[in-house]
C-alpha cells in the first residue's frame, strides 16, 4: 500500500512539474520562425533508400514537375491554406535548393479520400500535371474507415504502377502523428503495410509519423495544444515541405552513379 | 476461468505455466494498448511476428477445454453448453461496459480538442453525430473501437465452442482438421465478419479460431501426443532458427538501413504479415515460442510457486476481469499522457502502476472467490440495515 501511495505522490509531483511545459513548446515554435533549420532535428529520419531516376532526369533537364496526391492532412484551412500547406512549401524549398531548375508542384488533394479513391482519379491528374514525381500522402483515411488492409496494399500497388507507367517516380508520405486521436485511429497495420509496399516496390517513404513523433518527444512542437490558430500547423507544414525536399534531392542523387535503367 | 469444483475432482493438474503466461500476456496487451507507450518496446511484438494476442487466445482455448471439457463429461452436453454460453454472455456484458467508458473518453476529446493540423484525424469523431446508430452497432459487435477487438472475438469463439468441444472429445483429430479447413477456406474465399461503418473485423474469427481450437486440442491430450515431437532436438533447433529469423526481420522495421540485407525474394515472400487473418508466419512464430518455452520451463519447475512469478500467475487466473481492467487502464493511461504529461518517466510510472493495479485487482477477485466458496456460513440472526454486502 505504501508503495502505491508513494507512486501516486511521485506522479502528482510530475504533473505539477509539467505545467511549465506548454510555454516552452510555444517558445521553441516562435524560434522556429526565425531559424527554420530547427525543424531539422528530425533530419536523420530522412532515409533516401531508393533512387528517383525520373526526378534526376528532370533536374538535369532543368524542369521538375511534381504532383502531390493526398487527403486532408495535405491541406491547411484558411485563406492562405494552399500557400502554407506542405506542397507549396515543398515547391519553395526545392526552388531554393535547385538553382536554375524550374520546379512546379501541383496538387490533387481532397479530404477524406482513401487510397483506392485517390487511385481512381490518378490517371486524370497525371495526364494534366505530367509529373516526374508523385508524392503520395495516404493511410489515415483508410485506417479511420477500417478498410481491409489487403485492399489498402493493393490500392498502393495499383497507384505505383499507374504513376510509373506514366513516367513518374513515387514517394510515400505516411500518416501524421496525432496523439489525441491515437486511441481512436488504429494506424499500425496501415503504416506497416505502407512500409512493406514501399520496400517491395522500391519507393522512398517519407516517415511523417516518425518525424512528428520525434518533434513531440523533443518538445519542438506541442501537438496536444487545443487551438484554432494556425501558427503551429504552418510551421509543421513548412518543416515537412523542407524535409521532403531534402528526401527528393537525396533520392534523385542516388541514381547518378548508374544512370542506365529506370522504370 | 475456474469453475466451482462440481464432483470435486480436485484440479491438481492445473498447469501453472498457463496462468503464468496468460498473466504475462495480459500485462503485455495492456502495455501495447497504450498508444505510443515508451515502455511497450519491451513487449514481444517488437521482436518477431506474433504478439501477446496469440498467447492469450491459445491459452484461453486450452483452459476453456480444460474446464468445460470436464464439465461436459460429468454433466453432459446440454449443461456444459449452457455454461459456455453463460460465459460468452458475461464477456459480452464486459465488452459493453468497456464501450461505455470508451464513449465517455471520446466525447471528452470531441468537445475539448481542436487543432487545424489534425482536421482530418478529428473526422474519426463523426460517428458521434448519430449516437443511436453507433450504439446499436456496438451492441451488435459491428462497431468496435480501436483495441476493443479481442473480447468480441472471444465471444464468437465461445459461442461456437460447445459443438467443437463435443467433437474434440469424440475425435480430436477430426476437430482439428475441421478447424484447419475453416482457416483454409477463410483464406481462399476471404471470409470475415462485417464491421460498421465499413470494413471487417480486425481479428477475423474464422482465422483465429484455429489457435483457440488448437489450444483446446492440446488440453484434451494433444499436448501429450506432441510431447515426443516438442522435445526432439531437431524441432527445438528449428524453432530457435525461426525465432532468430523473425528477430532479424523485425530489426529491419526499426533500423530501415538494415533492410538492404533482406533479399528481395524473402521480403516478397513474407510481406505483408497479416494480423487480421492470423498469418501462417505468425502461427509459426507462436509455435516456436511455445516449443522453446515448454523446453525452458518444465511444468513442475519449483520457481512457478515462488513469490517472483506469483503476481503474473494470479492475474492469469482471473483473465476476463483482468483483461477488461487492462483495457480500461490503457484508456486511462493514454488520458494521462494527453492531459498531464507525456514524458518517458510518466510512461514508466503509468505502466508499472497499471500492472500493480491489475495484480491488486486479481488478488481481490481471488479473495472474493474464497469467501464465496466458504458459502453463507453461520449467519447472524438478523441482518443489520445498511450492511447488505458492504461489510468488507
Amino acid at each position: 500500500m505504501m508503495r502505491r501511495l508513494s507512486f501516486l505522490l511521485a506522479f502528482l509531483m510530475l504533473v505539477m512539474l509539467e505545467q511549465a511545459w506548454p510555454a516552452n513548446a510555444e517558445n521553441s515554435a516562435k524560434k522556429l520562425a526565425e531559424h527554420p533549420a530547427e525543424c531539422r532535428v528530425a533530419e536523420n529520419l530522412i532515409e533516401a533508400n531508393f533512387a528517383l531516376q525520373q526526378v534526376n532526369r528532370a533536374i538535369t533537364a532543368k524542369h521538375l514537375n511534381i504532383l502531390v496526391l493526398g487527403a486532408g492532412s495535405s491541406l491547411l484551412p484558411g485563406a492562405n491554406g494552399s500557400k502554407d500547406a506542405y506542397p507549396a512549401r515543398l515547391q519553395h524549398a526545392l526552388s531554393e535548393k535547385l538553382a536554375g531548375v524550374e520546379v512546379k508542384v501541383t496538387t490533387d488533394v481532397k479530404a477524406k479520400r482513401s487510397a483506392a479513391e485517390m487511385v481512381k482519379t490518378l490517371p486524370q491528374a497525371l495526364s494534366i500535371a505530367k509529373p516526374a514525381l508523385v508524392v503520395w500522402q495516404t493511410g489515415t483515411v483508410d485506417a479511420m474507415q477500417a478498410i481491409d488492409p489487403d485492399q489498402f496494399s493493393q490500392a498502393l500497388d495499383r497507384g505505383i504502377n499507374i504513376a510509373r507507367s506514366a513516367g513518374a517516380d513515387v514517394v510515400f508520405i505516411n500518416p501524421q502523428y496525432s496523439p489525441r486521436t491515437e486511441s481512436m485511429i488504429a494506424l499500425g497495420t496501415y503504416a506497416e503495410n505502407m512500409r512493406w509496399v514501399a520496400l517491395q516496390q522500391e519507393v522512398p517513404l517519407f516517415d511523417r509519423f516518425g518525424i512528428m513523433k520525434l518533434w513531440a518527444d523533443m518538445g519542438t512542437f506541442d501537438f496536444y495544444s487545443a487551438t484554432k490558430k494556425l501558427d503551429m500547423a504552418e510551421h509543421v507544414h513548412d518543416c515537412i515541405g523542407r524535409l521532403l525536399g531534402d528526401l527528393v534531392i537525396a533520392a534523385a542523387k542516388l541514381s547518378e552513379p548508374h544512370t542506365e535503367g529506370g522504370r | 476461468m475456474k469453475e466451482k469444483p462440481f464432483k470435486a475432482p480436485v484440479a491438481t493438474e492445473r498447469d501453472l505455466r498457463l496462468d503464468l503466461f496468460r498473466g504475462l500476456a495480459l500485462w503485455l496487451i495492456f502495455l501495447d494498448h497504450i498508444p505510443s507507450n515508451a515502455v511497450s518496446w519491451i513487449t514481444i511484438r517488437n521482436y518477431g511476428f506474433s504478439d501477446a494476442t496469440e498467447i492469450f487466445v491459445f491459452i484461453s482455448g486450452y483452459t476453456a477445454a480444460f474446464v468445460y471439457g470436464r464439465a461436459m463429461q460429468v454433466n453432459g452436453f446440454l449443461v456444459s453448453a449452457a455454461r459456455v454460453l453463460k460465459r460468452a454472455w458475461q464477456i459480452y456484458i464486459a465488452h459493453v461496459f468497456l464501450f461505455t467508458i470508451y464513449l465517455a473518453e471520446i466525447s471528452y476529446v470531441a468537445h475539448s480538442f481542436d487543432n487545424p493540423l489534425f482536421t482530418e484525424e478529428m473526422g474519426v469523431l463523426d460517428f458521434m453525430k448519430n449516437p443511436d446508430v453507433t450504439i446499436l452497432q456496438a451492441l451488435l459487435l459491428k462497431f468496435k473501437p480501436v483495441n476493443m477487438d479481442i473480447l468480441p472475438l472471444y465471444i464468437v469463439l465461445l459461442v461456437w465452442f460447445a459443438p467443437i468441444l463435443w467433437l474434440l472429445q469424440r475425435s480430436p483429430s477430426l476437430a482439428l482438421v475441421f478447424s484447419a479447413g475453416l482457416y483454409t477456406l477463410m483464406w481462399l474465399f476471404d471470409w470475415n465478419f462485417e464491421s460498421y461503418p465499413s470494413g471487417t473485423w480486425a481479428f477475423n474469427p474464422y482465422a483465429w479460431q484455429l489457435l483457440f481450437v488448437f489450444g483446446a486440442w492440446c488440453a484434451l491430450g494433444g499436448a501429450q501426443r506432441l510431447a515426443l515431437w516438442i522435445n526432439s532436438p531437431i524441432v527445438i533447433g528449428l524453432a530457435f532458427t525461426y525465432l532468430l529469423f523473425a528477430f532479424s526481420i523485425a530489426m529491419t522495421w526499426y533500423l530501415p538501413r538494415l533492410g538492404v540485407f533482406v533479399p528481395k525474394f524473402v521480403s516478397d515472400a513474407i510481406y505483408p504479415i497479416d494480423k487480421t487473418n492470423l498469418d501462417v508466419l505468425r502461427i509459426l512464430h507462436f509455435l516456436s515460442l511455445a516449443v522453446i518455452t515448454v523446453w525452458l520451463v518444465p511444468s513442475h519447475w519449483p520457481a512457478l510457486k515462488s513469490r517472483f512469478f506469483w503476481p503474473a500467475i494470479v492475474c492469469g487466473q482471473h483473465s476476463l476481469g483482468i483483461f477488461c481492467l487492462g483495457v480500461f487502464l490503457s484508456f486511462a493511461g493514454h488520458f494521462v499522457f494527453t492531459e498531464f504529461s507525456n514524458r518517458v518517466i510518466t510512461h514508466v510510472i503509468v505502466s508499472i502502476s497499471g500492472i500493480g493495479i491489475m495484480v491488486a485487482a486479481a488478488v481481490l477477485i481471488s479473495w472474493y472467490r474464497i469467501i464465496e466458496r466458504q458459502g453463507p456460513g453461520p449467519r447472524p440472526p438478523t441482518t443489520k440495515k445498511g450492511y447488505a454486502g458492504g461489510d468488507v
